[in-house]
């Protein structure tokens, strides 16, 4: 235990575990419909604001980025499609992944941390009751889903976003702005966004679980296991980003090639 | 009628550092036995590891001829309903008022109508004295409270052993009593094994049938209650008089030169204070384990402290609080 190194590589193998765990509860009966309701709508009702509020500035700062550039580069007919393409295919999962890990996740761990150190994991399980089944599968499948659906959120209001500050304030053509939405942009660019926020989703819920279903040493462990679960899951979730993107661009080759 | 749990050379460390190890004991069926020791000696740690909550490196727990230690973990929750466990502090579901506290092993694990559920409840809260809290939440409730309602839950799915964590701590003395009394008249009504883990000197000189000290990271001893209350094995004695003169020091055991200083200035342990009755049930009758005052003293030839098994002994060194009768 006294190797950093050794209780790392504990750690990240625990951590494997619970993956698995959740993996092999998934099908087990009966399902938690209840909580999955409840989590998914606390997890929504969480992250759907700062959500939004973050992903209109993400976007604006993506059209005007792109909008010099185009005209640098005098391809200003692409700027709408870029500017889709960079919401749709990065800019929305991150930002969703940012608000699931930062304010769904570490409530998450902050509940789970909480009824650890009173006991109530420890009480469920004497009651016969697996607490993964009962309370992890609920909120990795709630953050998933809400991931999801958050991320048509900001791609919504990404592209909105980019669509007014290109067309009102740098005076761009409305219609060139539209008629290039499908020049370099695809439909896999929209499924493998929606995959990464599911991906995300489920990473943010199972670190978040871990940490939590982990917590020791009173009150201040709490707080350490939240404060570590949202860092551990934001390094996570970049490597898996970067991962996810490089196999994509090896299976879909990109429009116009 | 309970069940025997028999424990073998039972080990446990977290890391390097050992909690206790090789501890072995049975803990008969339908008696109740103490687990003493000084704070921070693992007792809690033991009693989870009784449960399955955690694994021991070493060793056996044997319950209806199966292994706790070895099983699989599907089976494990299979053999967990055989418990109930009363935690520290209840472990009541914050998010839950107390009769969905109480209602939730019967809801998750028979098929009960609500109708029955509510009669076995009712039933439950009104043996622990909570009739008329049903809609409190756990955080509106005096520690006292959560712990019977902790026990109420512990009790609706007619649990064969039931493990009791610090009933007593945070306890004034005379909630303790009544709590006491509770564990006894349970004990006679649902004959289930009970193990109660405590430091609290009075409980185990009172209560049970039988007695473990966990001490200096080994079992220092079990066996029946006169068995302790009469030894004059140094360890035993100066925890169960709750003395400072002894082996037992105030960070763990006191070293060499302190014990062969405390010898040479001719200090003696004070004499054993005579042993009590055991605590009857509330109508004063005997429970079907418990064994006749002086019984143990008797078949092993040792000669009990003078003014033992008297009605009026006193209980323990310091005063113990009167008991409603």
């Amino acid at each position: 235990m006294s190797n950093p190194a050794v209780g790392a590589l504990r750690q990240s193998g625990s951590l494997f575990a619970l993956g698995l765990d959740v993996v092999r509860s998934l099908p087990r009966r009966p399902f938690q419909t209840k909580e999955f309701i409840q989590q998914s709508w606390f997890i929504a009702s969480v992250t759907i604001l700062p959500t939004a509020l973050v992903s209109i500035p993400f976007g604006a700062v993506i059209a005007l980025q792109l909008g010099n550039l185009t005209r640098q580069l005098g391809a200003q007919s692409f700027t709408g499609s870029a500017s889709v393409l960079a919401v749709i295919r990065e800019a929305s999962p991150i930002v969703t992944a940012l608000l699931i890990a930062g304010a769904g996740g570490s409530a998450i761990c902050a509940d789970l941390g909480a009824r650890k150190i009173r006991e109530e994991i420890d009480a469920m399980q004497v009651l016969g009751i697996d607490p993964i089944q009962r309370l992890v599968v609920p909120r990795v499948l709630a953050s998933m889903l809400v991931a999801v659906l958050l991320n048509g959120l900001v791609s919504v209001v990404g592209v909105a976003g980019g669509y007014f500050f290109n067309v009102v304030l740098q005076g761009g053509t409305p219609g060139a702005y539209l008629a290039s939405f499908t020049a370099l942009a695809q439909l896999p660019d929209l499924y493998v966004g929606e995959l990464k926020a599911l991906v995300f989703g489920a990473l943010a819920a199972i670190v978040a679980s871990y940490k939590g279903l982990n917590a020791g040493g009173g009150p201040k462990g709490v707080g350490d296991a939240v404060n570590q679960s949202v860092v551990i899951t934001f390094l996570l979730l970049f490597a898996v980003n970067f991962v996810i993107t490089a196999i994509y661009f090896q299976l879909v080759p990109p429009k116009g090639q | 009628m309970g069940v025997e749990i028999t424990v073998d050379g039972l080990t446990k460390s977290f890391g390097r550092q050992v909690i206790w190890q090789d501890v072995s004991l049975t803990l008969p069926a339908g008696e109740i036995s103490v687990m003493l020791g000084p704070s921070g000696t693992g007792k809690s740690v033991f009693l989870k590891t009784l449960v399955g909550l955690l694994k021991p490196e070493r060793g056996s727990i044997m319950i209806q001829g199966r292994d706790l230690v070895t099983l699989r973990e599907a089976d494990l929750y299979e053999v967990r309903k055989l418990f109930g466990v009363l935690f520290q502090d209840g472990a009541l579901f914050g998010s839950m008022n107390l009769y969905d506290n109480i209602a939730f092993p019967l809801r998750e694990h028979t098929r009960k109508s609500e109708s029955d559920v509510k009669k076995i409840v009712s039933e439950k809260m009104e043996m622990v004295g909570l009739t008329g809290s049903e809609d409190k939440l756990p955080g509106e409730i005096s520690g006292g409270m959560r712990k019977r309602a902790g026990l109420a839950r512990a009790l609706v799915l007619d649990p064969e052993i039931i493990l009791f964590d610090e009933p007593d701590s945070g306890l004034d003395p005379v909630r303790t009593a009544y709590l006491n009394q509770l564990i006894i008249d349970l004990n006679d009504a649902i004959q289930a094994t009970f193990l109660i883990v405590t430091h609290d000197v009075n409980t185990a000189r009172t209560v049970p049938d039988n007695i473990g000290l966990l001490y200096h990271r080994h079992l220092a001893m079990f066996g029946p209650r006169e068995m302790l209350l009469s030894s004059e094995e140094p360890v035993v004695r100066q925890f169960l008089n709750a003395q400072r003169q002894g082996p037992i020091g105030m960070a763990e055991e006191k070293d060499a030169d302190e014990l062969a200083q405390e010898q040479a200035e001719g200090y003696e342990m004070p004499p054993l204070p005579p042993i009590p009755l055991q605590l009857p049930t509330s109508d004063g009758n005997a429970r079907p384990t418990q064994r006749p005052p002086g019984e143990w003293c008797r078949e092993n030839g040792v000669t009990p402290p003078p003014g033992s098994f008297e009605t009026h002994s006193t209980a323990a060194p310091r005063s113990e609080p009167e008991l409603a009768s």
